[in-house]
């Protein structure tokens, strides 16, 4: 009986003892949660804000019209300012309002019934709005960080595993890199390459990716003369396989901490240089360019700073707690 | 010790190259020439198109005429005789402008420096003194909080609320309707109380100095200065409070399980004398490298800080100068940036060694 259960204990693979230690962490898996729910507005933003119908049926002709990518004001033009005639059938996103159309007579409207968190300044919905910058946030946090760890892994493994010269060019990479205001780069390089969200992603991740590099390095310097790496290079297998196929996975817990909070980083540098007016270029709704449009009525329109910041707010410390919540699970010293 | 000082300040130089030809290039290369955008102002001004041979003289009057590794060695044949060249906004040297800008900047990152460690380490030797106490629970839960909001937003905040924007309008009706309920809003020290004090109209949020106030006598002045400084140096600072702390909390429990804090307590002295006098000292250390990792970021802070706050700092020139693409401006203010930033890292690292004799550099 007491063997059968201290096999059992041992045949639980590492992820799997880190996912039950994650899950004892409530404020992680709150935040897991959170996530979720951000995923689901971004995702399924096309069908919880817009004012055209997702789904209708007129003349006898059915329509399906979500705008699943972007939220173009010109794809459907015939159904523009569309009211439902008899015997037309449709069905409206959750919220009517466009995230781009202006309606002036509408404008800086505190919260109501009819806009559940006001509009902006030229009458746009504002939860409308920030539920189409929940996509442009999100998005640039993962592709930016994805980027950051492709080129950091690279990097870092060729580092780790060669060391002599190809370590010592890379290492001096880093640490040029690491030793300058990033965020000073990144803003000076948007200022001049332009606002396009590529551009912002690619220059957020690329600034980003020294710390990755620095984190697989030691973790390559840790593993390279370890048993199960000297018994790949015993085989005859090529360095590459070697480095990908069976270093890289023992080295990625830490990659994973790291590239968790630098998902909340990132979300706060994007909405940092929309603040800034050098995110992505209006009229595309982000969360940092509707603050940025709230500093010239900072004097009574709490509604334009409130919620924009409580969302920026909300992501970053659920990615923050996830993070964590990944750290202290992967962390032997701290394992019951 | 000093063969080690000079190889990290000689290491500067190839550092430095590094980051301006990359920069350089970049800013060189990037799409909209400097010399075309004075052009289009021009021409708006004018009307019409612009002939050719003018883009041309303008181009050679910036010296943009030149291939980029050609203009890249003159910037830097120039900058060994610290000449940055003139601002393209306003013809002054560049180096003229950044020396009015830095020491404003500089003020406000060492005044921040200095309350992110007053506030932070004894926060993390209570949270440590006192693990799992609700003291230490709230105060990593207030801080956790702290780290996740971004400072643009709690600046905004903060003048509305109390810079006297919507929000200060809105808490002074609050407290006056809470005056009215108790009956002391017609008394003296009522009516003195809702106009003096509770206006919330209580920090400056324009600038570093009110209006004639170089005319003032000096310690009207400073203290003039420190109330401007107030909410920049606030947003500045509370994010580093969490990672400090903990750094401080994580370091002092460490050292407090070693061997020579328990002959310590054996000795019989006093928990204040134990921890304040031996574990303290030892557990500062990996916090005096943080030096190191604040630097970039407090610079990289005082870009956004700077430019809700209008002060005209190294943050608010440089923020300026991208939006006006203003080449000579942006390289200057790179160059002094990482200069500074190098010398602040090799600084961190010197005081390592002061801090832990253990610690010797060959």
């Amino acid at each position: 009986m007491r063997e059968t259960l201290v096999n059992k204990k041992q045949n639980l693979s590492y992820w799997a003892i880190v996912l039950r230690q994650f899950k004892q962490r409530k404020m992680a898996v709150l935040g897991i949660y959170v996530l979720g729910f951000l995923f689901f507005v971004a995702i399924f933003a096309p069908f919880l804000a817009g004012d055209r119908p997702i789904y209708l049926v007129k003349d006898d002709k059915t329509y399906l019209l979500p705008n699943i990518f972007n939220y173009k004001d010109l794809v459907y033009v015939e159904f523009d300012r569309w009211q439902p005639g008899e015997g037309d059938f449709s069905l409206s996103p959750l919220i009517e309002y466009s995230p781009r159309r202006t309606n002036l007579r509408d404008k800086l409207e505190p919260p109501s019934w009819e806009h559940l968190l006001g509009t902006d300044e030229t009458g746009r919905d504002v939860l409308s709005r920030m539920i189409w910058g929940t996509r442009i946030s999100i998005s640039v946090g993962f592709v930016a960080v994805g980027i950051a760890v492709f080129i950091g892994v690279i990097m870092g493994s060729l580092a780790g595993y060669y060391g002599g010269k190809v370590d010592m060019v890379i290492l001096r990479i880093i640490e040029t890199m690491l030793c300058f205001p990033g965020l000073i780069i990144i803003l000076a390089l948007i200022a001049f390459l332009g606002r396009h969200i590529s551009i912002i992603m690619a220059v957020i991740g690329i600034i980003s990716s020294p710390n990755v590099a620095r984190l697989v390095r030691g973790e390559f310097l840790k593993h390279r003369e370890s048993d199960f790496a000297t018994a790949a290079r015993g085989t005859g297998l090529s360095d590459l396989r070697i480095m990908f196929r069976h270093i890289l996975p023992n080295s990625l817990a830490p990659v994973l901490v790291d590239a968790t909070f630098g998902v909340a980083g990132a979300i706060l540098i994007e909405t940092a240089l929309s603040f800034l007016g050098l995110g992505v270029p209006p009229p595309t709704p982000s969360w940092g360019e509707l603050l940025e449009e709230s500093k010239r009525y900072v004097d009574f329109a709490w509604w334009l700073v409130t919620f924009p910041g409580l969302a920026i707010f909300v992501t970053v410390t659920a990615f923050n707690l996830v993070g964590e919540g990944f750290r202290d699970a992967m962390d032997p010293r701290l394992r019951q | 010790m000093k063969a080690y000082l000079i190889r990290r300040l000689l290491l500067i130089v190839p550092t430095f190259i590094g980051i301006s030809i990359i920069t350089f290039a970049v800013l060189q290369l990037s799409p909209g020439n400097p010399a075309f955008m004075r052009l289009q102002q021009m021409r708006g001004a004018m009307g019409g198109e612009i002939p050719p041979e003018i883009i041309e003289q303008t181009k050679k009057f910036y010296g943009l005429d030149r291939p980029i590794h050609e203009r890249y060695v003159i910037w830097m044949g120039k900058l060994v005789t610290l000449d940055f060249g003139n601002s393209y906004k306003d013809n002054r040297p560049v180096l003229e402008r950044i020396t009015e800008a830095i020491p404003i900047t500089i003020q406000l990152n060492v005044i921040s420096i200095i309350l992110m460690y007053l506030i932070s380490i004894p926060v993390g030797v209570y949270s440590a003194t006192h693990p799992a106490s609700r003291g230490d629970t709230s105060m990593t839960i207030l801080l956790f909080i702290l780290y996740s909001l971004p400072s643009f937003w709690v600046a905004m905040l903060l003048m509305f609320f109390f810079g006297g924007g919507g929000g200060s309008d809105s808490l002074g009706a609050l407290v006056t309707r809470g005056f009215t309920a108790v009956g002391i809003e017609d008394s003296g020290a009522g009516r003195w109380l809702l106009e003096n004090v509770f206006t919330f109209n209580w920090f400056p949020i324009f600038g570093i100095s009110s209006e004639g106030s170089q005319d003032w006598p000096f310690h009207k002045w400073f203290l003039d200065r420190l109330w401007h400084y107030i909410l920049p140096v606030f947003c500045l600072t509370y994010a580093s409070f969490a990672i400090m702390s903990r750094y401080a909390r994580a370091g002092l429990i460490e050292v407090v399980r070693q061997d020579y804090i328990r002959t310590a307590r054996a000795y019989g002295f006093s928990e204040r004398i134990v921890i304040y006098k031996y574990a303290l000292r030892n557990s500062l250390i990996p916090i005096v490298t943080l030096l190191g990792m604040l630097i970039p970021s407090l610079v990289a802070g005082s870009v956004i800080i700077e430019s809700i706050f209008s002060i005209p700092g190294m943050g608010r020139l440089f923020y300026e100068s991208i939006l006006g693409r203003d080449y000579p401006m942006v390289m200057g203010i790179f160059t002094i940036t990482a200069v500074l930033t190098m010398l602040g890292l090799i600084l961190s690292d010197l005081l390592y060694a002061v801090v832990d004799p253990r610690i010797k550099f060959e």
